[in-house]
Parts: C-alpha cells; sequence; structure tokens
C-alpha cells in the first residue's frame, strides 16, 4: 500500500504538467459542449412548445432520437461517419459537438418543464398588460424557471464533464487519453487512472453538490411561502 | 451480413446490462438499507462511495477495474469488469433512489396501518411496499435505458459488444456512415421501448398521487 | 392625448371618462360566438359599454362569463364575431374586405389598453409588489425605470398598499394581492377594466378592502365590466347589469330592474338560489 503511494511520490512530478494540460481541454472541451447544449436545447424546448405543429413535432422527434442513442455513437457518427461527406473535423470540434447536440436533447426537456411549472394564469396576466409573448418569456417565464431549473442544469453540466471522457476514444487530447498515454509508457495503469478519475472527482464534485445545495434552498423557499 | 454481426453484439449488450442492473440493484438495496441505520461511520462510508462513484466518468471506473486492477495482479475478463464496472456505477445513483424511496415511508403510513389492525408485515405488504414502488419504479426504468446505452462504453475495453464490433466491421470494411447509423439504428430499436414503459409508468404513478 | 402615448407622460387622470373620443363606446361586442372543441360556450353576444359605464354581468356557472371577458382582450380568440375598442377593430384587421388575425406584437400593443383582474390575481411572484406594477409601464409603455417606479408607487397608495410595495406577493394575504392585481392593471391607465369574479377566491374576511378599492375606481367613472357573485355590490356599483345564462344574454337593465324585478324565469330563479346560498 505504502508503495504505491510511493510511485505517486516520485513519479508525479513527471506526470503532472501533462495531466494538467489534460485538464485543460477536459475543461475546454466541457464548455463548448454544455455552451452547444444550452443554446441548441433552449431553440428545442421553444420549437417542442411552439404551436406550430411542424417544428414542435420536429423537436419532439429530435429529443426521442437522440435519447435512445449512446452518446458514444453520436460521437463516431460525427467525427468517422461524416468524414466521407467532405467535412472534417479536429477530434476537439468533434467532441464539443458530439457531446453538445447530445446533451440539448436532455436539457431542452429540463427547459421544458421548467416552462411548463410556470401557470398558465401568470403568462395570461403577462399578456393582459400587454407584453408580448417574447416579453412575457423574457421577464416573467424564465426569470422563475431558471431557479428551478438550475439545479438539473448544473447536474446535466457534470453529466457532460464525465462524458468528456468518451472523447478519449476519437483521440480527443483530454484527461483519459493523456492517462492512457501515460499508463502505456509508464506501465502504471493504476495510478493513472485512478489520478485520472480524482481529477475528475475535483471537478464535478462541487459542482454535485452546488446542485444538491440549490435544490434544496428552492425546496425550503416552496414550503416556507 | 453486418446486421448479424452487430446483432450478436446486440446480445452481449443486453447481457452486460441485465448483470450491472442485478448488481447496481443488490449494492443499492445494500447501500440505501446502510444509509438508514443510525451508525454514523457506516453512513460515512456509503456517501464516500455514492459521492465517488457518482462523479468519476464510467470509462475511468472501467479503466480501473480492467487496466488498473491488472497491474496488481488481478486480471478481470472484459465482460465481468464491464458488469461490475458499470454495475457499481449504477449501484451509486441506485443507493440514492432506493433511500428516496425509504424515506418516503416514514411518513406515519406505518403507524396507520398499524392502527387500523394491520400486522407490521401486512403493513409492509400492503402499504408500504406498493408505496416505495411508484416511487422507484420511474427512476429505476430510466436507469435501465441509460444503462443499455453506457454499455457502448465496454467496447473501450474489448467487451465484444455492440459498438466493440461496429468498430470493428469499420476497420475491415470502411463501410463508416452505414454501419454507425446501423448501430444508432439498433440502440434506438432498443431503447425505445424501454423509454415507452418508462413514460406509462411515470403516468400511472401520477395519477395515482 | 393619442391612444399609444404611454401613462405618466401626463399626470394621472381622475377621470378617464373625460377624455372620450367623439360618442363611440369605450368597447362593442358584436355577434360574439366561441366554441371549445364542439362545446358551444358564447352564442351570439352583442353588448356595447358606454365610456364610464359599469357593466356587471351575472349568470350561472358555466354560463360563459369567464369566456366573455377573455374574449374581449383576445386571451380567447372568438369563433364568430368583432370586438371593437373605442369604435376600432380589436385583434384583427380589414384586408380586403376581410378580417385577418393581427400578429402577436400588434395584439399586444392593443391590449395594453385594456386592464383585466383574475380570479386568483396571477401576480408575479418572483417580483415585489412594487415591480409587478411597474414592470408594465417600464418594459411595454418604455416608461423610464425610474418613472415607472413612481408610477408604481402612486397605483399602490390608490389601493391603501403603498406601506406593502417591497413585499413579495407569497408573503401578502388574498385580499392584499388582488388590491396589487388592481394597481397592476391601473398602471396601464386602461380605458376599460375587466374583472373576472375579483373577490372569489378571498376568505370572507377580506372581500370588503377589495370590493372598497373596486367602488372607489367605479366613483372617479371608470369604464368596467365587471363579473361578479356578489349580487348586493352588483347592485350598488353597476349601471347595468347584464344576465347571461347557456352563452347568451337572458335580460338586461338598470340593477333596480333586473335584480329586483327580473323578467325572466331563469333570471328569477338564478337569483333566488344565490341569494339562498349567501
Ligand atoms: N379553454 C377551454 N377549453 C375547453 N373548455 C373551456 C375552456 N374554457 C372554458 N371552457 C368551458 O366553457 C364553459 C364556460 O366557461 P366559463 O369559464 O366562461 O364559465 P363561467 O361563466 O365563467 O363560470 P364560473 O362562474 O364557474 O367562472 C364551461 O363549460 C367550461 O368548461
Ligand atoms: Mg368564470
Amino acid at each position: 500500500m505504502i508503495q504505491f503511494f510511493e510511485i505517486y511520490v516520485a513519479k508525479l512530478p513527471e506526470w503532472w504538467p501533462e495531466m494538467l494540460a489534460a485538464a485543460g481541454s477536459t475543461l475546454l472541451l466541457t464548455g463548448y459542449a454544455f455552451g452547444i447544449a444550452i443554446v441548441f436545447g433552449l431553440c428545442l424546448a421553444l420549437a417542442k412548445l411552439s404551436r406550430n405543429r411542424v417544428l414542435s413535432r420536429a423537436a419532439t422527434l429530435y429529443v426521442e432520437l437522440m435519447r435512445g442513442i449512446p452518446t458514444l455513437v453520436v460521437l463516431f457518427i460525427i467525427y468517422f461517419a461524416i468524414v466521407p461527406l467532405g467535412i472534417t473535423l479536429s477530434a476537439l470540434v468533434a467532441g464539443a459537438l458530439g457531446l453538445g447536440i447530445h446533451a440539448a436533447a436532455y436539457v431542452a426537456e429540463i427547459f421544458r418543464s421548467g416552462i411548463e411549472t410556470i401557470h398558465r394564469g401568470q403568462r395570461e396576466a403577462a399578456l393582459a398588460v400587454g407584453m408580448t409573448p417574447r416579453q412575457t418569456l423574457r421577464y416573467i417565464v424564465l426569470p422563475q424557471a431558471t431557479a428551478i431549473m438550475l439545479p438539473p442544469l448544473i447536474n446535466m453540466l457534470v453529466i457532460v464533464l464525465k462524458d468528456t471522457s468518451i472523447c478519449s476514444l476519437i483521440s480527443a487530447p483530454e484527461i483519459m487519453l493523456r492517462a492512457k498515454d501515460l499508463a502505456s509508457t509508464y506501465f502504471r495503469p493504476m495510478h493513472l487512472y485512478v489520478l485520472a478519475g480524482a481529477m475528475y472527482f475535483a471537478m464535478a464534485w462541487p459542482l454535485s453538490l452546488m446542485a444538491r445545495g440549490w435544490a434544496r434552498r428552492l425546496g425550503r423557499g416552496r414550503h416556507g411561502a | 451480413m453486418f446486421a448479424a454481426v452487430l446483432l450478436g453484439g446486440a446480445v452481449v449488450s443486453v447481457w452486460i446490462m441485465l448483470g450491472a442492473f442485478s448488481v447496481a440493484v443488490v449494492v443499492g438495496l445494500f447501500m440505501a438499507l446502510v444509509a438508514s441505520t443510525r451508525n454514523r461511520p457506516l453512513r460515512f462510508l456509503v456517501t464516500c462511495y455514492v459521492e465517488v462513484f457518482r462523479n468519476v466518468p464510467a470509462l475511468t471506473q472501467l479503466f480501473i477495474i480492467y487496466f488498473g486492477l491488472a497491474q496488481i495482479g488481478l486480471r478481470l475478463q472484459p465482460i465481468p469488469a464491464a458488469i461490475i464496472g458499470l454495475g457499481l456505477g449504477g449501484g451509486a445513483l441506485l443507493t440514492e433512489v432506493f433511500r428516496a424511496g425509504i424515506e418516503a415511508l416514514h411518513h406515519g403510513q406505518r403507524e396507520a396501518a398499524l392502527a387500523v389492525g394491520m400486522t407490521p408485515l401486512m403493513a409492509v405488504r400492503h402499504i408500504i411496499l406498493p408505496q416505495a414502488w411508484r416511487i422507484v419504479l420511474p427512476p429505476l426504468g430510466n436507469y435501465s435505458m441509460s444503462l443499455l446505452k453506457e454499455t457502448s462504453v465496454a467496447s473501450a475495453i474489448a467487451a465484444p459488444e455492440i459498438m466493440f464490433y461496429a468498430r470493428q466491421l469499420v476497420t475491415r470494411t470502411f463501410e463508416t456512415p452505414l454501419i454507425y447509423s446501423m448501430t444508432a439504428f439498433l440502440y434506438l430499436a432498443m431503447c425505445l421501448p424501454i423509454g415507452r414503459l418508462v413514460a406509462r409508468l411515470e403516468r400511472g404513478s401520477r395519477s395515482w398521487q | 392625448m393619442s391612444a399609444t402615448s404611454p401613462p405618466g407622460a401626463a399626470a394621472p387622470r381622475a377621470t378617464p371618462a373625460v377624455s372620450r373620443q367623439g360618442d363611440a363606446a369605450v368597447v362593442t361586442i358584436e355577434d360574439l360566438y366561441k366554441n371549445f372543441g364542439s362545446l358551444e360556450v358564447l352564442k351570439g353576444i352583442d353588448l356595447a359599454i358606454a365610456w364610464g359605464e359599469k357593466v356587471a354581468i351575472i349568470g350561472p356557472s358555466g354560463s360563459g362569463k369567464s369566456t366573455l371577458l377573455r374574449c374581449v382582450n383576445y386571451l380567447e380568440v372568438p369563433t364568430r364575431g368583432h370586438i371593437y375598442l373605442e369604435g376600432e377593430l380589436f385583434g384583427e384587421r380589414l384586408v380586403d374586405g376581410r378580417h385577418v388575425r393581427m400578429s402577436e406584437r400588434e395584439l399586444a400593443s392593443q391590449r395594453k389598453h385594456i386592464g383585466m383582474i383574475f380570479q386568483s390575481f396571477y401576480l408575479w411572484p418572483h417580483l415585489t409588489a412594487r415591480e409587478n406594477v411597474a414592470i408594465a409601464p417600464e418594459k411595454v409603455f418604455g416608461l423610464p425605470r425610474k418613472a415607472a417606479l413612481e408610477l408604481a408607487d402612486t397605483m399602490l397608495a390608490k389601493v391603501h398598499l403603498a406601506e406593502k410595495r417591497d413585499a413579495f406577493p407569497e408573503r401578502l394575504s388574498g385580499g392584499q394581492q388582488q388590491r396589487v392585481a388592481i394597481a397592476r392593471a391601473l398602471a396601464q391607465e386602461p380605458k376599460v377594466i375587466l374583472f373576472d369574479e375579483p373577490t372569489s377566491a378571498l376568505d370572507p374576511e377580506l372581500v370588503g378592502e377589495v370590493l372598497k378599492v373596486i367602488e372607489e375606481l367605479a366613483a372617479e367613472g371608470r369604464s368596467m365590466m365587471l363579473v361578479t357573485h356578489e349580487i348586493r355590490f352588483a347592485q350598488n356599483v353597476a349601471d347595468r347589469v347584464v344576465f347571461i345564462d347557456h352563452g347568451v344574454i337572458v335580460e338586461q337593465g338598470p340593477p333596480a330592474e333586473v335584480i329586483r324585478r327580473p323578467s325572466h324565469e331563469r333570471t328569477r330563479s338564478f337569483l333566488s338560489q344565490l341569494l339562498q346560498d349567501g
């Protein structure tokens, strides 16, 4: 056991800079993917709630499809299967795109249910004072829905962060790819994968705690009313 | 011809899913029960387990179990490694699900059942289990669906499931778009029925509330 | 003062009735039908509300009173028939002699001239009382924020809630919430106010404070359509009482006539039932 840690003491100075740089890529990947998921997810949610039948059907279909396909498959389709169409993407871009459009389906559901929890009467009251539907969304619905949606959105962020690990399978230079490289160079898979796990944990855990704290506060606010 | 190969993989995917699901249910139930005791150190250990496994990617967990354990002399086959790895991750999720189920039972329901003259066993059978079941069922259904999709990650440790064969076929035939769309379709065909079922169960339990 | 100038641009008018334009009624309802699927809720309503007139609408539950009010500001789109505000077509425009629905944006710019009070208040819970009242003047009418907040303070004072301006709706009683909702409608400087059973959701001891505020508004000469089950109140405040049953106007006239000496059997039985229950 002690021997196990001694290896970290000896090797960490060599591993750390590379792993740290990889963690940077992981965060970047997470940021871009989540950004895409938020923007695209909001569009999907609005399309789904819109009165235009075609639009809402298409959005619903997209969400259903994406929820039935593994992230990894979406990633492979974007990275490998699109190449013959003449589009080549770097692994990082393909990774962000794949994770983003996949997560968007889940984000859309979070937005939709958040928007739907705002009572219809509140929207009508806004229309009655002369707000346009867009103003109603902006000033009445979204400010309230945001508070409700925040915990599930943060949880989604954690999921995206964890999912970036599979981008190593399309050779995006993030934590798991670097850990794999180093593991085969140093023949220390246990050490490197535990290190990788610890790094993910260090990034994901605070977010999880935040989501839970926020959800608890929301719950208390409700009951206190 | 491709389809036959992929279907062979699908059988393995389903086996991995069923195996991991069983592991997750057993571990989750056990941990949830431990967490409902008064023993503080034990509860702390359960919390550690849940937090660690919930905040580390499945791929990392699989690599630790498959490649990492081999380094210290414990060599697992890919399929058992996938079942254990995914199962332990799912166990952390289900610990929270079951804990919510157990907590919902503490609302005087048992006392009320005893008060109308039921035996404790009858209370469990007629009052507590039916309610806990409805609370736990929808998340269990959702979990089974996401688990099925997660088995695709097991291809990274060479477990011969759908994704593994898909990647093999691609390197042999270069029919990349065709094979990956067939793969996507195959997962869809397996997931959608589960999703429908989950939605129906959810609707059922909501109308009851 | 043009129809689109923001409220508060001039000092709040004490008697909006003075600024009547021509002799047109403020609201005209013409041949109004409304179906929900196969359910016919309104079956040919014709009604004109004169400037400064207070019209009370009574009728059994499910007779279509709320639907009628909601059609007036196009929260429900009529199946047939038209609404006019100050003689101008509401919610629709004429294109080559045909009626075409307006865009939501155009509709919003017409709706801002009609105030509406809902049975369950529908204050926005994420805004304080003051912000609830100020948001339409600011975002819809384009007043500077400071002016909008000042206007809100004035309106809250009018409903006797100046001291509650920083409270969130969940900290207010039902009666206070409804009064904030009235202030919110007043801040629009509406040409007409629609009340849909403003006191039905209130505990009995809170009804009085809301009715008192509405009475004060009535005394200012505002135009109102008021759906209510408070017969005595209707009698005191309204210039005209309209009895609706099964989607048609059964009878209407001065309160003294309709309520004291109803000429239709249906009105009579409705009123006697209401008086028994109350
Ligand atoms: N959006 C809707 N969809 C379908 N049916 C509706 C809708 N709104 C109202 N209705 C129906 O129309 C009828 C009239 O409803 P409305 O709310 O106008 O009655 P009301 O006279 O206001 O009754 P109450 O005194 O109970 O408020 C009712 O049968 C109601 O169920
Ligand atoms: Mg009504």
